[in-house]
């Protein structure tokens, strides 16, 4: 059953409101400026898109267009960070870390300057632009990088509030945000912390957990209440990447002895990988993976793609009870 | 800044030749790194170090101070040494160059070593960050000037011409770049590799202010950068053409001496070249 505290929306089952989480950032991002001077905001000619408008409006003198250049972008922002500016810059995820990941490395990571990076349109649901701008790499690009942290908000209440938590935050963030309206799970009341996973879904004795990422938190509890009564599953909405909150993990994985990871990405190098080489040292068990299996998407609309890829609530279903299976064996 | 005497000159020749003799110690002691640019850069350093910036050795992050980003940061043994002399550091940690557990990393990393900007070393990216440290500064009505330093060969990268379109476009007044125009890269001969004249006019059609300096003749340098600084409404480029290697002859122009250090035997040779060449740069160009 849904957990209590969490203080999730009342019919997330049932017609729940939806909104991009991009949406929560453009939201947030605001909130954050009015807090916090040092807030600016550098786009890549995407200011509508990536939601930097409102910002843009409110605050010009602290609103830059940056035009087509990602990597000036990147390496332009790290320099307002060392003149003590927060900045946050923009453009879609296959762009940015897509294509200035070697700036990012360097003037943000290494520099360890706080810069936070917001990977737009990401994931297959961004549809019909096809595999060139479905970024599914973009969480493994950002990972393996030593002092950024991770984010991927399960959706718009808890981007915006990803995003205030962000540029209270030292050191370099990555976040990955939809384009696409998706369910509105959590209220202005559910906890958020960098790095504190938050349990929505617990069944008495589960026996699976169910570790998921992004909007598609909202197919894991879709699959879980679809089981409810057959098998026992706990959801976990992981919205911290890296640091992943180990606590969590391993006491849900060794509580209910299987594991199934739900992301929109690709499964090398994404949320399941840093869960599987969690699990691996401290409580192996079995594993199930939900994301992209090592392809490129191609154009449509976001649910026959997200079924097609096999991120669907029924493959997460199948996920379970196969991995679940697999404990007697 | 102030107006050059002839024994302010005579100083800071005194003090680039002192930046050459450590960049030779300091690398052979490192067993690796790069040559031709450093040497080639010294007399540029020793001005900016000595005479041009406002900054505080005692307090590397003084916030009115003026910013030296390094684009190309395989040159940087003319910084460590030249900040060394400068006494942000001792000279002899010099010698700890490229070492481990060394502060002064083969390549620059700010968050090692105070005084530091940035981290760099990967080619094409110090003008961006020196623009958006431009740009911030000027939001908050700062004074600081930021100088960035650039090879001419990291100019085939498309970065370098984003930044500066966009520094161009916001007419970053206090930002002045200074482009080591020496002609090698790896592989060759600039204009063979990719050729990039006519880069005066490259840079004007940006929307900048170009000055051309011999980058060895300090005091041609100095008045170039306080031209930079008087010009409002624009970024200046400092295209200083300079000798890689300078000052040891069997180094001077050979791109072969780009990524390799001298070994003992040559650094002996060399240093005792320098020693007996004070004053010597200063007389090329009278």
């Amino acid at each position: 059953m849904l957990s209590t505290q969490a203080f999730l929306s009342e019919n997330i089952f049932q017609k729940p409101e939806t909104a991009p989480t991009r949406d929560g950032f453009g939201k947030g991002l605001v909130e954050a400026a009015d807090s916090d001077a040092r807030v600016v905001a550098l786009c890549a000619d995407l200011s509508e898109s990536t939601r930097m408008l409102e910002f843009q409006k409110k605050y010009p003198e602290r609103f830059v267009e940056v035009g087509v250049a990602e990597q000036n972008l990147a390496a332009l922002a790290s320099g307002f960070a060392a003149a003590g500016k927060i900045p946050f810059i923009t453009s879609y995820a296959a762009f940015s870390p897509g294509r200035n990941n070697e700036q990012i490395r360097t003037t943000i990571s290494l520099n360890d300057v706080p810069v936070k990076v917001i990977g737009s349109h990401a994931g297959i649901s961004v549809g019909p632009d096809g595999a060139t701008h479905q970024a599914l790499e973009d969480m493994a690009l950002m990972r393996v990088q030593p002092n950024m942290t991770v984010l991927s908000p399960c959706d718009s209440e808890e981007a915006r509030k990803a995003t205030i938590a962000a540029a209270k935050s030292d050191g370099p963030i990555y976040m990955r945000l939809g384009r696409e309206k998706t369910p509105v799970m959590t209220t202005a009341n559910t906890p958020f912390e960098i790095g504190k996973a938050n349990v929505l879904w617990k069944a008495a004795a589960p026996q699976v957990a169910i570790f998921a990422t992004g909007p598609l938190v909202h197919n894991a509890l879709l699959a879980a209440q679809q089981m409810d009564g057959d098998v026992a599953v706990v959801v976990v909405n992981i919205h911290t990447i890296k640091p992943l909150d180990r606590e969590t993990i391993v006491r849900e994985a060794k509580g209910a002895g299987s594991v199934v990871t739900v992301e929109e990405h690709q499964i090398a190098g994404g949320l399941g990988s840093a869960i599987a080489e969690l699990l691996a040292a401290e409580a192996p068990v079995p594993m199930e993976f939900i994301g992209v299996r090592d392809q490129f998407g191609q154009s449509g609309d976001t649910k026959e793609l997200i079924e097609h890829y096999g991120m669907g609530v029924s493959h997460i279903v199948d996920a379970a009870k196969r991995v679940v299976s697999r404990k007697s064996q | 800044m102030q107006a050059l005497s002839d024994a302010d000159v005579k100083r800071l020749e005194t003090k680039a030749l002192a930046v050459r003799g450590t960049i030779i110690e300091m690398l052979v002691s490192a067993g690796s790194g790069h040559t031709a640019g450093p040497l080639g850069m010294a007399d540029i350093f020793a001005a900016l170090y000595f005479h041009i910036l406002r900054h505080d050795p005692q307090n590397p992050d003084w916030a009115e101070r003026d910013r030296l980003i390094l684009s190309n940061g395989h040159i940087v043994p003319v910084r460590y040494a030249a900040m060394a002399h400068a006494g942000y550091f001792p000279v002899e940690e010099c010698l700890t160059l490229r070492k481990f557990g060394t502060r002064l990393q083969g390549h620059p990393e700010r968050t090692k070593l105070p005084g530091l900007e940035t981290t760099s070393g990967p080619l094409g990216s110090g003008l961006s960050q020196a623009a958006g440290m431009a740009y911030a500064l000027r939001m908050d009505g700062s004074q600081s000037r930021v100088y960035c330093a650039m090879s001419d060969g990291e100019h085939d990268c498309g970065n370098i011409w984003e930044a500066a379109m966009w520094a161009g476009a916001n007419k970053l007044w206090n930002l002045t770049g200074i482009i080591d125009r020496n002609n090698i890269q790896i592989d060759g001969y600039t204009e063979s590799i990719m050729p990039l004249e006519p880069l005066k006019e490259k840079y004007e059609s940006f929307g900048w202010h170009v000055l051309e300096v011999d980058g060895h003749n300090i005091p041609q340098f100095i008045q170039a950068c306080g031209e930079a600084a008087a010009v409002f409404e624009k970024p200046s480029v400092i295209i200083a053409h300079t000798v890689p290697g300078k000052g040891i002859r069997e180094i001077e122009r050979d791109y072969r001496w780009h990524g390799k250090p001298p070994s003992k035997e040559e650094a002996a040779k060399f240093l005792n070249e320098l020693r007996t060449m004070e004053g010597k740069i200063a007389s090329e160009h009278q």
